[in-house]
């Protein structure tokens, strides 16, 4: 694939440069040496090395809020992935957050034969899952964020646990496979494609193998993944759900009881589930139909909401920072106590900048953070 | 055959381990060829990061050695350190490596003899377990 196939793929010719996505983009808001009309003028121009040597090429966050807008119907972040792919041939790659343990470990993943211990944390308590189940729990990477992330501190095996309590009284026991791997998600995004397909075949041979029907996500980037990237590379004959459309869906046809949490609380969308995915409301029904919560909407929500600021744990730099606190302040300013996302890494990425901007901007940016698995694990009891 | 020859990669920091090394090596202490030394300025800078590489480029363990506490030419490198090989251990357990492949020493300026003591322990148990299940990959990437 070239700079041209690329153009053709993603219909960037039709650009009238009218600057809108350069407008709303969050980067370019803090971020002057970022634009993605200049990026894309460059393609037109055939400018192929302004593209692929460009550091700010893996700045972008690929979170569709310029595709949604754009007049033209150019999709950016495809764009932004091709190219991507294009400069990780040149060799060239992104500042990768973490000092690249998260890069590291899906690499290896991919290439390990090996059996992984990431179940340890379900031997602890009395959940049910069941080997022959038809519906299959999708854990993700989140066994290694928990050793990664341990000092922020952000426990993401808690939305796992959450999850499968949820699903539990769901009177669903769900399929927790040993095998499973990253989903490939950052690979693939990365411009990391060999990474991603092996990924992908492998999840996808599991699957097969296990004979699931469904398969549900805690995690909305693992969800989009199996979604719309899997069928591309892999054929998945499973159907793929978030669990919050599934409680909204058994909310609508069988009722659900709660009981009450009294909380004042704002939905962060995740741009996986959200722009991505279209998936607006089913959170926002759960959550409304828990009694004692009172939902407020923030200045920028639904397709307007802002990014947590980061993708892919790259190029994490001070205007993501600013990005996030924007978004913090944002949040506190309607009045509520809490902060719900259903993206552990929305999660991750506020907690960070709480901790690293607390000392400046204080209590302006301190609230309570909570997965909507969470809140509704404590509000079905057990 | 031939018989197995492990690879270590030790992460040796430049004060006192890499010191010991060169002490060993001076006092003619014998120990097996298997290890290769990256210095490093203090182990507190070793982030997981070098470990994986180590694993993804097909070492059979690593070592990550430093100061003692209280002999830290930067005042508190040993502490990061084992911050960081605390949760590098829970990552490498739960990716199915085996605890063995990974190992954290504090050994200090005189302590030649210790370190040569150290590799010679990890070359036996590397012999146990055998080749790094990366490392098979590796080799057929080529």
């Amino acid at each position: 694939m070239n700079l041209e196939d690329i153009i053709q793929e993603t219909k960037t010719y039709y650009c009238l440069e009218c600057g809108k996505c350069s407008s709303l983009c969050p980067i370019s808001r803090y971020d002057p040496q970022y634009s993605p009309r200049v990026m894309i003028e460059n393609a037109l121009l055939g400018f192929e090395d302004e593209i692929v040597y460009n550091k700010k090429l893996f700045s972008c966050l690929t979170c569709y809020t310029c595709q949604l807008k754009c007049p033209s119907d150019v999709d950016y972040p495809l764009f932004i992935q091709k190219a991507r792919v294009l400069a990780t041939a040149a060799g060239q790659h992104g500042d990768y957050a973490h000092s690249a343990t998260l890069q590291s470990i899906a690499m290896l993943m991919a290439r390990s034969p090996l059996k992984q211990n990431r179940l340890e944390w379900l031997k602890k308590d009395g959940y049910r899952t069941s080997e022959k189940s038809d519906v299959m729990l999708f854990i993700g990477c989140s066994p290694y964020f928990e050793p990664v992330f341990e000092d922020i501190p952000v426990r993401t095996l808690n939305i796992a646990e959450a999850s499968l309590k949820v699903l539990n009284s769901l009177g669903i026991e769900p399929l927790v496979h040993p095998d499973e791997k990253c989903c490939g998600h950052d690979a693939l995004w990365m411009g990391d494609v060999e990474t991603f397909k092996k990924l992908a075949e492998h999840n996808a041979a599991i699957i097969k193998e296990s004979g699931v029907k469904k398969v549900i996500f805690f995690c909305p980037e693992g969800y989009r993944t199996f979604k719309l990237d899997y069928p591309d590379y892999v054929k998945l004959d499973c159907e793929v759900m978030h669990i919050s459309e599934l409680l909204a869906q058994r909310l609508e046809t069988e009722g659900l009881r709660f009981n009450e949490v009294k909380r004042k609380a704002t939905y962060q969308d995740p741009c996986r589930l959200g722009r991505h995915l279209g998936i607006y409301d089913a959170p926002r029904k759960v959550l409304q139909a828990i009694p004692g919560i009172e939902l407020v909407e923030m200045e920028h929500n639904r397709e307007e909401s802002i990014c947590c600021g980061t993708s892919c744990f790259t190029n994490c730099d001070s205007y993501s920072k600013q990005i996030r606190v924007e978004r913090l302040l944002e949040a506190k300013a309607t009045g509520a106590e809490t902060l719900i996302t259903s993206c552990p890494k929305c999660q991750t990425h506020f907690r960070c900048a709480m901790v690293n901007k607390g000392e400046e901007k204080g209590p302006d940016i301190e609230i309570e953070l909570m997965d909507l698995v969470n809140l509704v694990a404590t509000s079905l009891g057990g | 055959m031939d018989e197995f020859e492990p690879q270590i990669i030790a992460f040796a920091c430049n004060w006192c381990t890499y010191a010991a090394a060169d002490l060993a090596g001076t006092s003619r202490i014998h120990y097996p060829p298997n290890v290769r030394i990256v210095r490093v300025m203090c182990s507190g800078m070793v982030s997981p990061m070098y470990v994986f590489k180590a694993f993804e480029g097909g070492a059979d363990g690593v070592i990550v050695a430093g100061c003692n506490y209280t002999d830290c030419h930067y005042i508190d490198g040993p502490v990061k350190c084992d911050a960081m090989f605390t949760r590098l251990k829970k990552m490498v357990h739960v990716l199915g490596l085996e605890d063995e492949r990974l190992r954290h020493e504090m050994i200090s300026t005189s302590e030649g003899v210790i370190f040569a003591r150290v590799v010679e322990e990890m070359v036996e148990q590397l012999k146990k377990l055998g080749p790094s299940p990366f490392k098979v990959r590796a080799e057929a990437l080529v």
